[in-house]
C-alpha cells in the first residue's frame, strides 16, 4: 500500500484486535491499555505525522529480496526456537512455577488488594514502574524539545483562529455528541484511575482515557478552545509533578524507616501502608500518563498550524 | 498435540511481518508502522505466555483457585504506555526530518547527505 492514510488505519484495526485477543486471553487490564492506546492515541499521532509530512511513499524498496531471505532466515529460527517451549495454556510452563504464585497466594495477605496486576505494579514492581515512568516523561520532554520551536506570529494566529472557528461550526452533530460523552468519558477515567485496586483499571489506564477525552475535545473544538480549558504551563508542570509524586512516596517510605518504595511503613499498620502508597503511587503515574500524552499531542497539531 | 505452539507461529509471523517493513520500506513512517507492528507481536507472545488453559483473569475472587499469571500483564501494561511515548519521539524525529530535508524517504535523505560532502 502506498497510501500511509490507509497503512495507518489499518494499524489502529490491527490495535483494536490485538486488545479483543488480550480479552480473549483473561489479561483485562492490558486490554484496556492497548484499546486506548494501539486503537486511539497511536492511529491519532499516525495520521498527525502524515500530514505533516508526505501521505505516499515513494515506489522503490531497497533490495526486498534480500531483505525477505533475512526476514525467512530469522523466522524460522525462531520456529526451531519455539520448539522446545512448553505448550500453550499449559499450568506446568516454568514461568508458572517461580514468583507467580508468591503473587496469587500472598498478594491479598499483603496488599489488602484483590487486583493482582495493580499490587504487583505498584508495590512489588514499584521501582520497575518507577523507571517506566521516568522514560514516559522523557520521551514527552523531547518531543517538546524537537517540535517546540517556531511560534507563529499574531496574524497567522487570527487567520487560523478563523479557518478553525469556520471548521468547527459546520459539524453540529459531531459537537452535540461529544458535549455529551465527555463527562461520561472523564467520569470513567476517574473511575478507572481510583477503582483500580479492585478491578481492572489504574494509573495508566486513566492517564490514556483522560488524555484521549481532552484530545477528542481538541479535535471537535478546536486547538485554540481547548488550549484555554487546558493550559500549557500547567499541563508541563503536573507531568513533572507526577513523577515527583511518585518519587516522593518512595523517600517517605524511607524517611519512616523502610525501603525505597517501601509502603509498609507509610502508615501505622503494614496494610494500611501499601493501600496509601499503591493510590497515591497510581495517581503520580496518571497524572504524568495524561499530561505527556497531552503535550505530545497539542504539540503536533500545532507544527500543522505553522509548518 | 501439535497445534500446542501454533499461537507462538503466529507471533513470530507478524514479527517477521514487523522485521520486514523495517528493512524493506525507506519511508520512515512506515519504519515506524513496521516497528510498531513488531512491538505488538512481542505483546502477544508475553500475554500468551501468560495464560493458564481453564484460569481467570488475576482479580482475587471468591470460589476461583486458577488464575493466569499477573507478572506478564504487568510488564506489557506498562511496555504498551512507554511503547506510545517513545513512537510519538520517533514521530517527531521524523517530522524534523521532513522539515529539513523536504523528504521522507531514506534514499533522498541520503543523497543529500552525500551531495554536501
Amino acid at each position: 500500500m502506498r497510501d500511509l492514510f490507509a497503512v495507518v488505519m489499518m494499524l489502529g484495526i490491527f490495535g483494536l484486535l490485538s486488545a479483543s485477543f488480550f480479552v480473549a486471553m483473561d489479561a483485562v487490564d492490558v486490554a484496556f491499555t492497548e484499546a486506548a492506546v494501539g486503537a486511539g492515541i497511536a492511529t491519532l499521532l499516525m495520521l498527525t505525522a502524515v500530514t505533516l509530512t508526505v501521505r505516499s511513499e515513494d515506489s522503490e524498496r531497497h533490495k526486498p529480496m534480500w531483505a525477505l531471505v533475512v526476514v525467512i532466515i530469522t523466522g524460522g529460527l525462531l520456529i526451531y526456537g519455539t520448539l522446545d517451549m512448553p505448550y500453550f495454556g499449559s499450568s506446568q510452563a516454568p514461568v508458572h512455577q517461580h514468583v507467580a504464585p508468591r503473587y496469587i497466594n500472598d498478594s491479598m495477605q499483603e496488599t489488602g488488594l484483590p487486583n493482582i496486576v495493580t499490587s504487583v505494579l505498584a508495590s512489588y514492581r514499584g521501582f520497575d514502574t518507577l523507571g517506566e515512568v521516568v522514560v514516559i516523561f522523557t520521551a514527552g520532554m523531547g518531543v517538546l524539545a524537537l517540535l517546540r520551536q517556531g511560534r507563529r506570529s499574531g496574524f497567522d494566529q487570527i487567520m487560523a483562529d478563523s479557518i478553525f472557528y469556520l471548521m468547527h461550526e459546520r459539524h453540529l452533530i459531531l459537537r452535540v455528541v461529544t458535549k455529551l460523552l465527555l463527562p461520561f468519558i472523564l467520569l470513567f477515567a476517574l473511575y478507572v484511575q481510583f477503582h483500580g485496586d479492585f478491578g481492572p483499571g489504574g494509573g495508566f489506564q486513566a492517564g490514556v482515557i483522560f488524555a484521549a477525552a481532552i484530545i477528542l475535545y481538541a479535535m471537535v473544538f478546536g486547538l485554540q478552545t481547548a488550549r484555554r480549558v487546558v493550559n500549557r504551563t500547567f499541563v508541563r508542570l503536573l507531568a513533572a509533578v507526577g513523577v515527583l509524586l511518585y518519587g516522593g512516596v518512595g523517600v517517605v517510605s524511607m524517611l519512616n524507616g523502610g525501603n525505597f518504595l517501601d509502603y509498609n511503613f507509610l502508615a501505622g499498620d503494614p496494610v494500611a501502608g501499601q493501600h496509601l502508597g499503591i493510590l497515591l503511587v497510581e495517581l503520580g503515574v496518571g497524572f504524568t500518563v495524561t499530561s505527556v500524552m497531552v503535550i505530545i499531542f497539542f504539540n503536533f497539531s500545532d507544527r500543522r498550524n505553522n509548518p | 498435540m501439535i497445534l500446542g505452539l501454533f499461537n507462538y507461529w503466529v507471533v513470530i509471523v507478524l514479527m517477521m511481518i514487523g522485521l520486514y517493513i523495517v528493512i524493506a520500506h525507506g519511508n520512515l513512517i512506515k519504519k515506524i508502522v513496521g516497528l510498531t507492528i513488531f512491538q505488538t507481536a512481542v505483546f502477544i507472545f508475553y500475554i500468551s505466555i501468560a495464560k493458564v488453559e481453564g484460569a481467570s483473569a488475576p482479580i482475587l475472587v471468591e470460589g476461583i483457585s486458577q488464575y493466569s499469571n499477573p507478572l506478564p500483564h504487568v510488564l506489557i501494561l506498562t511496555a504498551i504506555v512507554v511503547g506510545i511515548a517513545t513512537i510519538a519521539l520517533g514521530l517527531a524525529l521524523a517530522v524534523r526530518i521532513n522539515e529539513a530535508y523536504g523528504s521522507i524517504e531514506e534514499e533522498s535523505i541520503q543523497n543529500q547527505d552525500n551531495q554536501e560532502c
